[in-house]
């Protein structure tokens, strides 16, 4: 059929609801990243991703860089701190030897992230010998304790704020799994009681304490030695804390981002399974997008935040409206009027639960059902007791039949049919990769789905199909082309990251950027890898035949249709008529266009060209 | 050639203009439809009242069949053509057809379908020829289920295949949308009649630009008629790039997009009731002020845009922006190809567009078709870099999918969905269901009745019989706005309907389903016995802490902190915390925070009292002594025990909340 040649190119990516996506300033997090600067953490090394070796020094103090990156970006509200133990330089408001903690001018010891923190973080390896040195601070024969220091320099650190509104951590990077174990038996005894008596006096004040081990090559860290004790695992939760120490980079990297990112709830939902049994879940929003925060207006000549006020006027009286205001609609040449009120009403249909209709089987679920990012769904016995049970036993059914629920969900607006996809847990080496529970995706309504392909159909006349051979080749192709260990979300959003690194050396006054990796462009050199190249080639010339080019390719089909459709639109007016009178111009561009095709004659220009050279062409 | 002039056609090409379509509805009012020509008459009033606003110059005409009169040309001109009655020439939509659709006569002869589309396609030929090809629609409305009438000569396939290539060759479009509920039964005679008029429709998609649709139940014949008209619109026109050597022509459209509420301007009643010419016009001034207090109104040039970092707001100004911004090049790049078990259906980040070859480029109609083949046999998708436009800043990744089509004459084709980035996932980690005490878990037994369950509560027993279909779902609250439009438009003061009972289907089970299954459904309530936590007193404080507005779900923000959509003015019972939050955010009156305080206050005093505490710690963190104060104003204490049974606050305790604000206050 033919396509609308008006169609312009309009841009509706952009999505006016985006902010609708942003995240709200949630709970307030205080963090103390505390760095074992032992010299053995300089002298053990792992192999990197490039089979390089790295220090384990190198290895936590890059985790924390990025950490830093994401937590400016993400949670910038945080307030974090950067503590060494085991230095030879001391600096801590307790003057307590071997820890140093780290800052930069014009910040408090804790603070939220700043620019200049993150730069001179990012160069701390160059400076580390000489400005704080490494020196093992727990030596036999001397009362020192440097892990003990360093825990109550963080404790102190962490006294600020409530922890009634904020959450409290320390980061603990060690690869020391035995701090006392040169020690004399009782001088071991009691470093140990008193460094265990600090975690847990801190532990008390509401702080956590995260252990990030690193393992030697030929020894894995024995959390059992020492640590069980210090963030009090039990042993249950010992065999589970085994797999994720850490031994790679990347490995490391992976833990601490997840385990910044405190969980928060997000909603509870009650879940009406039928009538009579309605279970409690909560909904965590896994997945948004992440965009640059919100533009603030500053005074150009002091920097400072200006005061935005937005008032109401009447156009006809200057006066100002106090909100709410009423609505209209144009609606056969009335304006029906709506009050707030009445607009609030007519979509508060239900209440917010989320109602179960009924299962459907996993193919009935079309990748076009969808509209914004999914919602993540877990059972909470908190407040209902027996919902997780419930949601287990859905959910082990819906896996092993194959079906996804349908469901309605009155919370959002509008209010929603959703798909419910029970997700299995799946664990790699690095920790949990999907979290078991359920994805809820929120399906359009009936005119939310547009019939595109209809336009494109052609009835009656067989669309163009590949053969077998061609198919053949597609499929070497796709074989040649295969992403190794492709991952969702493995790439950085290149635009954000330019954003950043714009805003970072703005705010520290650097004239370079740097590039920005865009690591989004395609592999350029395994493309030009001998055996891609030629899937390639095969593939196209089995599509194109040998010599043609696909730019030139110009279907047949439709430049007959437009000789034809040509023809037969001229033959319906009288141009040397509508000239006369005057009436070219009530034609459409495309139609004028048709005349000037049908006598050979130019097509470019204006509407008014167009006319005139028709208007010369008849000779008036 | 030969020049010949026809002057009505003419007037009438040049009055409809490019995007405008020409319709004509067929509707069977036959007796066997009545039951159902109330849902009728309700889509196909809302189609022309999307009309009237969105698509204003669209013309319609509409065709009643199965009705005891006949009126309609061809009968008069040649006869024949019986119980068909034109009810509306093909005219500009206006005020009297939306009323007109609403008052359809109640048949008394079963309808003959083609009749009816031979007049409705003569309507449309003899109103417009053979221009607007492509926006001429017929839209037929039937069950389907009586018989046609064999044509003088030939064949009906002979006939239905003449009328198809002819609607085809005059670029008229035909949409069919038959009802047919399971309970309509009626013995092989009908099955044989129903069987025929299938394959007759059947006929007409292969022939012409038609397809039928078949609804089973009244919400999913709302839902069945596209009731808005979107003229379609390519995102992207270009190359999908294998790689330098090699690329495809695409253009990409928008297969999923969310309709929305008309955009409602805002209404000034303050001109005075004499002043005729009053535009009744809001204009929204921005003043942006040094300080607050200050008069001084700072101007375009005197501020600069800032972003914040960190605990710093950078300023940017435009020349820097416009250089280190991230610069992109239009086109779509293919990264390469990986297992669809890769990409989890929850990744899906958006709504969803659909890469189609350009129609005009047969080889890459070839080429897409071989991927996308290809990928369906080997179940790969390939994943993609997008830009869309030039001097887009941003680049997105995504996932395309093959759409083998089903039909002959449909080109295959890609779906697009948008993947996220490593910044827009947060991953906490969640306990694995295995490490649960054994009482959270479900036994054998528990688990034999959720399969049960899972296996009854079945809403799509063969591909055919599926139920809410996306496809075939309506919008609830678009439905709802429309109609109470309609009811304003004749009574300023009408009131909001409520909820249209076809709605009950997606909002509630399905009630037939679940009695039959009564065993089954009293297993599940039986096995799975729920009960509210005795120590809630604790949760109370977690759900406090954590309490939903102030979370990072955007949905729950929609509702309560679009301020100019969705007011909260009362504390309702399940959601008061969110309710209250809503309440005392509102700007635009203090008395809000009054209100707000005494809702709260008929609530649960254990409630109150936490909230009382966790919102006193709040003020305090936050300098909001002006709200402290009224509490002090108020009174406002702890509920203490000898007012309220449920609370566990000692009377004496009550007091002390009273006093210690005070020297808060004065700091």
């Amino acid at each position: 059929m033919e396509l609308d040649p008006d169609d312009v190119f309009r841009d509706e990516d952009e999505d006016p609801d985006s902010e609708f996506f942003q995240e709200k300033e949630a709970s307030k997090e205080f963090v103390v990243y505390l760095i074992d600067a032992a010299p053995k953490m300089f002298s053990s090394t792992c192999p990197s991703e490039d089979d390089k070796q790295e220090s384990h020094f190198h290895i936590a103090v890059s985790c924390i860089a990025q950490s830093l990156k994401a937590h400016i970006i993400n949670r910038s509200n945080d307030e974090i701190a950067i503590c060494f133990f085991n230095t030879r330089e001391k600096k801590n408001l307790q003057d307590l030897n071997g820890v140093y903690v780290f800052n930069v001018p014009e910040r408090e010891c804790i603070d939220r992230p700043s620019a200049r923190l993150i730069q001179e973080f990012d160069l701390i390896e160059e400076s580390f010998a000489k400005d704080i040195g490494s020196q093992n601070g727990i030596v036999s024969d001397s009362r020192e304790n440097s892990l003990y220091s360093a825990l109550w320099v963080a404790q102190a650190l962490l006294r600020k704020g409530s922890t009634k509104t904020a959450d409290k951590r320390m980061f603990l990077f060690t690869n020391e799994d035995d701090p006392f174990g040169s020690m004399r038996i009782s001088v071991k005894e009691d470093m140990t009681r008193t460094t265990l008596q600090r975690a847990k006096d801190a532990q008390d004040l509401g702080i956590s304490i995260e252990l990030l081990p690193i393992s030697q090559p030929d020894k894995q860290f024995n959390v059992s030695l020492f640590y069980k004790d210090l963030i009090g695992l039990n042993s249950d939760e010992l065999t589970e804390f085994m797999p994720s120490v850490g031994q790679k980079l990347e490995d490391m990297k992976d833990q601490l981002k997840k385990r910044v990112l405190a969980k928060r709830i997000a909603k509870r939902i009650t879940f009406v399974i039928c009538d009579g049994l309605s279970i409690e879940l909560n909904g965590y929003a896994l997945l948004r997008p992440a965009i640059p925060g919100t533009i603030t207006w500053l005074d150009s000549t002091t920097n400072l935040p200006v005061k935005v006020e937005r008032s109401y006027i009447c156009t006809d009286t200057g006066a100002i409206m106090q909100e709410p205001i009423q609505r209209i609609q144009p609606y056969i040449n009335q304006d029906i009027k709506f009050t707030t009120e009445e607009l609030s009403q007519i979509k508060r249909i239900s209440t917010g639960h989320l109602r179960l209709l009924g299962f459907k089987p996993l193919s009935c679920l079309k990748d076009y059902h969808n509209l914004k990012p999914s919602t993540f769904l877990y059972p909470s016995d908190k407040e209902v007791i027996g919902s997780t049970r419930a949601f287990i036993a859905l959910h082990r059914s819906m896996l092993q039949l194959g079906r996804f629920a349908v469901a309605f969900y009155g919370s959002t607006t509008p209010p929603r049919l959703v798909a419910l996809i029970a997700q299995d847990e799946i664990e790699s080496d690095g920790g949990q990769v999907e979290p078991p529970g359920m994805n809820m995706i929120y399906l359009p309504y009936s005119n939310d789905i547009r019939d595109v392909e209809e336009l494109h159909s052609n009835p009656g006349v067989a669309a163009p199909r590949a053969s077998e051979d061609q198919l053949k080749k597609a499929s070497a192709l796709m074989r040649r082309l295969e992403l190794k260990d492709f991952s969702v979300c493995q790439f950085a959003n290149p635009a954000l990251q330019r954003h950043y690194a714009m805003l970072q050396a703005i705010a520290l006054d650097e004239n370079d950027i740097g590039e920005t990796r865009d690591e989004t462009l395609p592999d350029e050199e395994g493309m030009k890898r001998p055996v891609v190249v030629k899937a390639i080639e095969e593939f196209k010339k089995s599509v194109y035949g040998d010599d043609s080019d696909e730019e030139s390719d110009s279907g047949p089909k439709e430049k007959s249709r437009k000789r034809k459709a040509g023809t037969s639109d001229e033959g319906s007016y009288d141009y040397i008529e509508l000239a006369k009178s005057g009436k070219l111009k009530d034609l459409t561009v495309v139609e004028l266009k048709t005349y000037l095709t049908a006598k050979n004659l130019p097509v470019s220009g204006k509407k008014e060209v167009l006319i005139s050279r028709i208007l010369t062409h008849i000779g008036i | 050639g030969e020049i010949k002039v026809d002057d009505k056609l003419l007037s009438n090409r040049l009055s409809m203009a490019r995007n405008r379509e020409g319709l004509v509805l067929l509707l069977d009012v036959g007796p066997a439809m009545h039951s159902i020509l109330d849902d009728v008459e309700k889509t196909c009033s809302l189609l022309l009242q999307k009309k009237l606003i969105y698509n204003k110059f669209d013309e319609v005409g509409i065709v009643a069949f199965g009705t005891e009169a006949t009126d309609n040309e061809l009968a008069r001109d040649i006869g024949g053509y019986e119980n068909v009655t034109v009810l509306r020439n093909i005219r500009v939509v206006d005020e009297v057809v939306a009323e007109n659709v609403k008052r359809l006569p109640r048949g008394t002869v079963a309808g003959d379908f083609l009749d009816a589309l031979i007049v409705g396609m003569d309507m449309l030929i003899k109103k417009y020829g053979a221009l607007q090809k492509g926006k001429k629609r017929l839209c037929l409305i039937t069950n389907a289920a009586c018989p046609t009438k064999d044509p003088f000569e030939g064949t009906k396939d002979e006939q239905v295949s003449t009328i198809a290539i002819k609607m085809a060759e005059e670029g008229i479009k035909m949409e069919s949308i038959v009802m047919r509920s399971n309970a309509s039964g009626g013995g092989d005679a009908h099955e044989k009649i129903v069987e025929e008029n299938d394959h007759l429709l059947n006929l007409f998609s292969s022939n012409a630009f038609a397809k039928t649709v078949y609804v089973e139940s009244p919400l999913s014949l709302l839902g069945s008629l596209k009731t808005r008209r979107v003229a379609p619109v390519t995102i992207f026109r270009g190359d999908l790039e294998i790689n330098p050597t090699m690329k495809l022509k695409v253009w990409v459209y928008k297969k999923v997009a969310e309709e929305r509420l008309p955009t409602l301007k805002m209404y000034s009643d303050k001109a005075p009731p004499t002043d005729k010419f009053a535009k009744h016009e809001v204009k929204i001034d921005y003043d942006y002020k040094v300080t607050a207090e200050s008069s001084e109104v700072l101007a375009p040039e005197e501020r600069i845009k800032g972003f914040r970092y960190g605990p710093h707001v950078i300023p940017i100004s435009p020349d820097e922006m416009e250089t280190l911004k991230f610069k992109t090049e239009k086109g779509m790049k293919l990264l390469g190809f990986t297992e669809a078990s890769n990409i989890l259906r929850h990744y899906y980040m958006k709504d969803v567009n659909i890469v189609v070859p350009d129609p005009s480029k047969e080889k890459s109609m070839i080429a897409v078709s071989a991927i996308a083949k290809a990928m369906k046999e080997t179940n790969k998708v390939a994943i993609v870099r997008c830009v869309w436009r030039n001097g887009q800043t941003n680049v997105v990744v995504g996932v395309l999918t093959p759409n083998v089509s089903e039909r002959d004459d449909t080109p295959d084709s890609f779906y697009f969905n948008v993947l996220p980035f490593a910044e827009d996932i947060r991953e906490f980690p969640f306990p694995s269901f295995s490490r649960f005490p054994g009482s959270w878990k479900p036994d054998e037994q528990q688990q034999a009745v959720a399969d049960n369950f899972v296996k009854m509560l079945d809403l799509a027993p063969s591909p055919k019989e599926e139920v809410l279909k996306p496809e075939l779902t309506p919008n609830p609250v678009l439905q709802r706005f429309y109609e109470y439009l309609e009811l304003k438009s004749r009574s300023a003061d009408a009131a909001l309907p409520p909820v249209d009972e076809v709605f009950k289907k997606i909002m509630e089970q399905d009630q037939e389903l679940t009695c039959n299954n009564k065993s089954i459904m009293d297993a599940v309530r039986g096995s799975f016995e729920v009960k509210e936590n005795p120590k809630l007193k604790k949760s109370c404080k977690r759900y406090l802490r954590d309490k939903p507005s102030v979370s990072d779900d955007e949905d729950n923000r929609m509702i309560t902190y679009n301020a100019d959509e969705n007011k909260v003015d009362t504390v309702g019972e399940a959601n008061p915390i969110q309710d209250f939050e809503a309440m005392i955010s509102r700007r635009d009156h203090s008395d809000w925070i009054d209100k707000a305080i005494s809702c709260v206050l008929e609530q649960e005093p254990k409630q109150f009292n936490e909230f009382l505490n966790h919102l006193y710690e709040l003020c305090q963190e936050r300098n909001l002594s002006h709200f402290l104060r009224h509490f002090t104003l108020k009174k406002i204490t702890l509920i203490p025990k000898s007012e309220a049974a449920d609370s566990d606050v000692a009377d004496e305790d009550a007091g002390d909340f009273a006093v210690k604000q005070e020297p808060k206050l004065e700091s």
